[in-house]
């Protein structure tokens, strides 16, 4: 019910740049088709008092190796008000940034991070963008499916 | 070693006097990686009771630690801090490699993990086991202590 609702308030505001995956159950889950929307697609969901997406559950990444373009990235976000849940995904190509939401969820921080260290995704406008899960001076971007399991000598 | 008790003196070997020393107070130091450390805990609790062999003073510090026990995985962000933590101690110190993570890696054969403590940091004692239990551990204490026994000071200037 909440779900069809949180669905005509996106299409109306944003119409034909997002599209919706019917094929997920779980929660809402949908595309945006154009990088520089993010932010401003963010803002809307946060602060539009109807769907109050408010709380950052969770940001990663996909790596399709073979496909162009490589990376996808995710984030996961929970309306406490309704208790819903919503995915929006952004494919994301080799070398380019995305630009930073911390300036919407300030829990966005270390997940960002976590994503710049594993998947070499760098954001822009983020207030400290270090490695967060592996040591400073390590090279590589683990979570990457070229890197192998057990790393590579001297790293 | 004769006790000469009609004219209070003992006499004794320096080695066996001072080995004998050392291998009664080994203070290990408080120090847990992962699941390995628990069974650590275990090992200086009552029914194990490591002041049996006078290793059960866990030090906070290791300024005052004879004994570093590497229990559990170490991964390659916490290497520094144990290499810093070996420097600290010193000298005589000795180390158990505690678990099979600490021996050589164990089930993390990955990118992340150091392959074997050994690598970086020498190697008294390693304990084989994902955890070992606490008797693992006693044995070797007592295996450590049987070590000692041998040394002579001319090998620790």
């Amino acid at each position: 019910m909440m779900r069809e609702k949180i669905k005509e308030i996106i299409i109306e505001r944003f119409k034909d740049q997002v599209s919706f995956d019917d094929n997920a159950k779980d929660m809402l889950t949908l595309e945006l088709k154009n990088k520089d929307m993010l932010i401003k697609f963010m803002e809307f969901i946060k602060e539009n008092e109807e769907l109050a997406f408010n709380l950052i559950s969770d940001i990663t990444a996909i790596d399709y190796q073979y496909r162009n373009p490589r990376f996808v990235m995710v984030y996961h976000i929970f309306s406490i008000k309704n208790s819903e849940r919503i995915r929006i995904k952004l494919p994301v190509g080799e070398g380019e940034s995305v630009q930073s939401v911390t300036s919407i969820w300030k829990g966005a921080e270390w997940l960002e991070r976590e994503v710049y260290d594993m998947f070499g995704i760098s954001f822009e406008g983020h207030p400290d963008l270090r490695r967060i899960l592996m040591n400073e001076d390590f090279k590589y971007h683990p979570l990457r499916k070229d890197f192998p399991l057990q790393g590579i000598e001297e790293s | 070693m004769g006790i000469e008790s009609h004219l209070g003196i003992v006499t004794t070997k320096l080695d066996f006097l001072v080995n004998w020393s050392r291998k009664n107070s080994l203070w290990p130091m408080t120090f847990g990686l992962a699941c390995c450390a628990l069974e650590m805990m275990v090992a200086a609790s009552a029914r194990h009771d490591l002041a049996r062999f006078g290793a059960e003073v866990f030090r906070g510090s290791p300024r005052q630690s004879d004994l570093l026990i590497v229990p559990g995985t170490l991964t390659k962000k916490m290497l520094p801090y144990v290499l810093r933590l070996y420097n600290q101690m010193p000298e005589p110190k000795w180390v158990i490699a505690y678990g099979a993570c600490a021996c050589t890696g164990g089930i993390f054969n990955t990118y992340n993990v150091v392959q074997g403590v050994d690598k970086y940091i020498p190697v008294d004692v390693y304990v084989a086991g994902c955890p070992p239990k606490p008797e693992a551990l006693v044995q070797a204490i007592v295996m450590l202590r049987k070590k000692i026994e041998k040394e002579t000071l001319k090998d620790r200037v």
